[in-house]
């Protein structure tokens, strides 16, 4: 997995190619805020963000979604009225996943009554590692439930299943239970999203395509923050999973930095010169 | 790799097959090769000095990354802490000073010439670690102003520095630029002496074991005409330190110039003797510098007149 996940790294991808890819990067961004720091006036900034990526490039595509905790979600409405950015709210208390389910499910519904139109829940990785599968299965198919039309991206935090074949049957377990995305971390333990293991989602994606007909998304999250690495992605993804799930309704990064890094890269193409770190807005 | 001066043969019956050095680069603390994979071999007297890294833009866009990334906690230190580390600088060239000799012999000096330039150089790595905690309190001020306030000019860094150091001078000439810009709390990325490379390498090397923090020194071998353009474009990089001496017919400078002008960078020119003494002195640390005026209200707090 290893190395077929190195050779994509060894692509060349130049000129309009990479200038399409850029902005295929930026269209499927989840832009991210997780902190225990937010306030609504960063909720409010990185809308803005999601909005105006740049106001002097023109033609910019915007990001596919914002990304907040629930109690974040209808101010986010609220400043992203009139677009179609997508508003993704994490829940299920994220990101250890430990509370009771009937706690899980309330959260969910409030998140969702608030127009959270993504749900990104995380598994309970405790009941994965012990083997208790039933829980978490049931678990995934009472959140997938209580969404109603939001989307489910379920978190399965690979940094800590422990090995591939964890990952591969946990991706498994979450599609069957009815996830519309499989995601792989939350952002907050190292590793994040890596190559090998988002190419082992992948094949698990494309195995159960094959076996169902339904179609699941994939969102790599965390640790993806230089355009280069986000290219590679989309090269593991075209060539596992073919053109049909090059768009944002299938494919999705969630990053914090990404954007921005993207961004310089587009100036950089436009205007020759490398872009400062003053020249894009703060994350 | 050209021959060393052999100091002993441990048996001469079985002379040992030498391990020949590759040439790297020095970015954000590592050795790397370049990205390119291109290499060029500089010739002194018609002797190749070995293959060294052609460096592309994007090994140069590398290195400004590792020097803005290293240059809020450079300058961030206490200057007394930075004064330390430059000393420290010339602690490990000291214990390397034969083979910098060396090295300056192989790229085209004389003996006498290369003991006078290494030896010139550990002595300015002193010089400057001791400008470190002085300069700002000899170029900053108090400033008379009409209105209860205090008023203070003080210096702070420029920030990322690009320097092509000089061709000729390939120890003195770069150590006397990199150690007044570091002195001043920036972090640099040098453009080595193209013709005669070594001695930057050897310099990195003991700058990575000398507590200067990975990425406040790059140093990039490769030529000038190549990359020239994208370092005076590259709107991260905040000044210029160009060593050449001014051409009329090449006017590398002036296109420098008229591309930095854009992203409204420093760009300082220097065509200077560095084996002169008057040549090493803190004005050259206040030229990587900016000017900082604070206004701050006196308070009354005491009844007999304002104070702090």
């Amino acid at each position: 997995m290893a190395q077929r996940a190195k050779r994509f790294t060894e692509r060349s991808i130049k000129g309009e190619a990479k200038r399409q890819g850029l902005r295929m990067v930026l269209n499927m961004i989840d832009l991210t805020t997780l902190e225990g720091s937010d306030t609504p006036g960063k909720i409010q900034q990185l809308c803005h963000k999601a909005r105006h990526l740049h106001d002097n490039v023109p033609d910019l595509p915007h990001v596919a979604a914002v990304c907040v905790y629930p109690n974040f979600v209808s101010l986010a409405k609220r400043e992203l009225a009139g677009t179609d950015i997508k508003i993704a709210s994490v829940a299920t208390a994220f990101p250890s996943g430990q509370t009771s389910l009937e706690l899980k499910l309330t959260e969910v519904e409030q998140a969702v009554d608030a127009g959270a139109d993504e749900i990104d829940m995380v598994i309970s990785r405790g009941r994965f590692l012990s083997g208790d599968f039933d829980y978490v299965f049931d678990e995934i198919a009472a959140v997938k439930q209580t969404c109603g039309t939001a989307r489910l991206k379920v978190i399965l935090e690979t940094g800590e299943l422990g090995n591939l074949d964890n990952v591969r049957h946990a991706s498994d377990l979450a599609m069957e239970a009815g996830a519309d995305f499989i995601k792989t971390s939350t952002g907050k333990i190292k590793p994040a999203a890596t190559l090998p293991v988002t190419l082992v989602m992948l094949l698990a994606i494309r195995d159960y395509h094959r076996r169902t007909g339904r179609q699941v998304g994939m969102k790599p999250a965390g640790g993806i923050s230089q355009s280069k690495l986000a290219l590679h992605y989309l090269v593991m993804v075209q060539e596992t999973l073919g053109p049909a799930w090059l768009d944002n309704q299938w494919f999705r990064f969630g990053a914090s930095s990404l954007a921005n890094d993207v961004l310089k890269q587009i100036i950089k193409q436009q205007t020759g010169y490398y872009p400062a770190a003053d020249d894009v807005s703060r994350d | 790799m050209a021959k060393r001066k052999t100091k002993r043969t441990t048996n001469p019956e079985h002379p040992r097959l030498p391990v020949l050095k590759t040439y790297k680069m020095f970015v954000g603390g590592k050795f790397p090769r370049t990205e390119s994979g291109r290499h060029y071999t500089p010739r002194v007297k018609g002797r190749g000095l070995g293959n060294f890294c052609l460096a592309s833009r994007k090994d140069l866009r590398n290195a400004v990354v590792a020097a803005r990334a290293a240059q809020a906690s450079w300058a961030e230190r206490s200057a007394y802490n930075r004064s330390q580390i430059l000393y420290r600088i010339a602690e490990m060239l000291e214990g390397r000073r034969g083979q910098l000799i060396d090295e300056l012999e192989i790229q085209g000096a004389t003996e006498g010439q290369a003991a006078s330039e290494v030896d010139q150089s550990i002595e300015r790595v002193v010089y400057y670690a001791g400008w470190c905690d002085k300069y700002q309190q000899v170029f900053s001020s108090v400033n008379p102003v009409a209105s209860p306030h205090f008023n203070f000019s003080v210096l702070e860094p420029t920030g990322v520095v690009f320097h092509v150091a000089s061709e000729n001078r390939p120890l003195l000439g770069l150590l006397s630029l990199v150690l007044p810009i570091l002195a001043g709390g920036n972090t640099v990325v040098c453009l080595a002496s193209s013709t005669r490379p070594i001695s930057a390498i050897t310099l990195s090397e003991c700058l990575a074991t000398s507590d200067v923090p990975a990425g406040v020194v790059n140093v990039l071998t490769g030529q000038l005409a190549e990359l020239s353009a994208h370092f005076a474009g590259h709107r991260e990089i905040n000044a210029i330190a160009l060593d050449r001496p001014p051409r009329s017919k090449n006017s590398i400078a002036q296109s420098i110039r008229e591309t930095a002008a854009d992203s409204l960078k420093r760009v300082h020119v220097y065509n200077l003797n560095w084996a002169r003494g008057e040549n090493q002195n803190p004005y050259l640390i206040r030229d990587f510098c900016e000017v900082k005026t604070v206004w701050h209200p006196v308070e009354q707090i005491s009844s007999s007149g304002p104070g702090y």
